[in-house]
């Protein structure tokens, strides 16, 4: 049994293909302008390295902002279930998943059985998500990937007034001309979106244990602002990214949790 | 550096009738906001001058400056003034200020001086925050809400979208009145995402004034929620920046079914006129003591 998971996000598509429970091709693309074309390469991509053709695929599953523009997919899902169910399928263990793109930010309650309990969402405020990172990032003119690494160097905490990423913007303004050296500046952008996270994660209760996906957890300086506020350590499984479109693929294999 | 669209027209007025030498009582207002600082001078109680000046880097030196321009070629100097009122988020670093009171007050008490007393609701809509203040007929807070956390709804906000689209911040609000039809609102409520939205609709071939339309009526949306808040009663005034924006303003009091009254005086300036007013209403009672 082959299946399919297509999560496209509001930056970029991601495909995992599963056959026999094991996760045989993956791919991501830039969503970009034309969305379709992404998610038609992405999709050829992954079956490309699974060895596979559309044919061999029995099931597909699309998720994410965009999933409309995956027609070809036969079923859609949530975002929710989909994390959910890929968090479950990488460490049955896990009971609170944190999710963290470049648009949205959610937390998610798990039961045993790998059942939503309750969840909480932000869609409405890039503070919450990865696009405050990316603003800001190039507001320090440093390259995105370069934040995390950048933050752990911080020897002091320097508080951000701001929640808004345009205002946040005006502020690192002030803190530069203030000689505040980068580190702590990027240290400081950190602990704000992960405070933005922490009240989200509250709303739902933290139970142990807890997996962070969804791209900003690449971010190392993130995921170290996360613990502290969390006052936990989250698991960050390999390829965080591709979790929702795992749990999608999931999904589409028709076998219960 | 590109070109700076986000620059919005300073200005500075005197009193072509008045002279300060014939005064009792000479009283200053500064208001030091987070994008633009005002210094209005009153002189027993009537306008005499004022400035309106864009905020630098530090708020000491935006007052100072505020102030000079607002003097400039008057023949007053500061130790002529009898008592000053800083307001503004920049409020404790007026150097030359002997009290700071809040900008709610400052601006109800200013919109009752430049619109009259019939004003109930005074809508202040600044460069980094929106203010919705309900008052009485002395210009009295009776409530208000405010929301300075999010750009969505503020001056800040049209900045990023008049850069943008490469169009001056002045010209905005009757471009967006081009369109022969109103489209429909940009669905994103952070201002982050909303350029993304329109980057994305003028990849489609929208035209500049449609997504600016598409943009102000989301912004005149997003305010008006802060006013149904609190309830709206007439007569209802519009201060600060954005009071400019005829885009804005009109879409705004469509969806209200009020009508705003016509301003008389520059609309930036209401905080530091209310603080004059303070100013003025302070060195009284201490005469009187």
């Amino acid at each position: 049994m082959v299946s399919a998971g297509i999560d496209c996000g509001a930056k970029t598509v991601k495909v995992v293909i599963l056959k026999d429970g094991r996760v045989v091709g993956k791919s991501l693309v830039l969503a970009g302008i034309d969305t379709k074309a992404s998610v038609n390469q992405a999709f050829d991509e992954a079956l490309g390295k699974a060895g596979l053709t559309e044919n061999d695929v029995g099931n597909i599953v699309a998720i994410g902002a965009g999933k409309n523009e995956a027609t070809f997919a036969k079923s859609a899902i949530t975002e929710v279930a989909a994390a959910s169910r890929g968090a479950i399928y990488l460490n049955p263990d896990v009971r609170t998943v944190i999710d963290v793109g470049a648009e949205e930010g959610r937390a998610i309650k798990v039961d045993e059985s790998g059942r939503v309990v309750d969840f909480a969402i932000n869609e409405k405020c890039a503070a919450g998500a990865g696009a405050f990172t990316e603003a800001m990032a190039r507001a320090l003119e440093v390259k995105i990937e370069e934040m995390g690494p950048l933050s752990l160097q911080s020897t002091q905490v320097v508080p951000m007034n701001a929640q808004c990423a345009v205002f946040a913007e005006s502020e690192l303004v002030t803190l530069v001309h203030s000689k505040i050296p980068k580190p702590d500046m990027a240290r400081a952008i950190h602990d704000a979106i992960a405070d933005r996270i922490v009240s989200m994660v509250r709303r739902v209760g933290i139970e142990k244990e807890i997996m962070l996906i969804g791209g900003v957890a690449h971010n190392v300086g993130f995921v170290s602002s996360l613990n502290r506020g969390l006052k936990a350590e989250v698991i960050v499984p390999e390829d965080p990214e591709y979790v929702g479109a795992l749990g999608a693929a999931l999904a589409g294999t028709g076998k219960p949790r | 550096m590109s070109k700076e669209f986000w620059r919005w027209i300073e200005s500075r007025w005197t009193s072509p009738e008045k002279d300060w030498r014939d005064g009792k009582t000479i009283t200053a207002g500064v208001d030091v906001g987070s994008v633009s600082s005002q210094a209005v001078i009153m002189v027993d109680g009537e306008l005499y001058a004022y400035s309106n000046m864009r905020t630098g880097s530090d708020s000491p030196n935006s007052a100072i400056n505020a102030i000079n321009w607002a003097m400039e070629e008057t023949g007053l100097t500061l130790d002529k003034i009898h008592y000053t009122v800083g307001t503004g988020y920049g409020r404790v670093n007026v150097p030359f200020a002997q009290k700071a009171i809040t900008e709610i007050a400052c601006h109800a008490r200013g919109a009752n001086f430049m619109y009259g007393p019939t004003v109930r609701t005074v809508l202040d809509m600044g460069g980094q925050d929106c203010k919705a203040i309900r008052c009485d007929d002395k210009g009295k807070v009776v409530n208000f809400l405010m929301n300075d956390k999010c750009a969505a709804g503020t001056g800040r906000g049209m900045e990023v979208f008049a850069d943008l689209l490469g169009v001056s911040i002045n010209d905005i609000g009757e471009l967006s009145l081009k369109v022969a039809e109103e489209p429909p609102p940009v669905s994103s409520t952070c201002v982050v995402f909303a350029k993304s939205e329109a980057s994305g609709l003028l990849r489609q071939g929208w035209p500049k004034d449609k997504v600016l339309a598409a943009y102000s009526s989301a912004m005149a949306h997003r305010i008006y929620t802060l006013l149904e808040r609190i309830g709206v009663e007439k007569d209802f005034a519009i201060t600060g920046g954005i009071a400019k924006n005829i885009g804005v303003v009109s879409r705004l009091e469509k969806e209200l079914g009020i009508k705003a009254l016509t301003p008389k005086y520059d609309t930036q300036i209401a905080g530091g006129v209310g603080a004059a007013l303070f100013a003025k209403a302070i060195i009284e009672r201490e005469k009187k003591k």
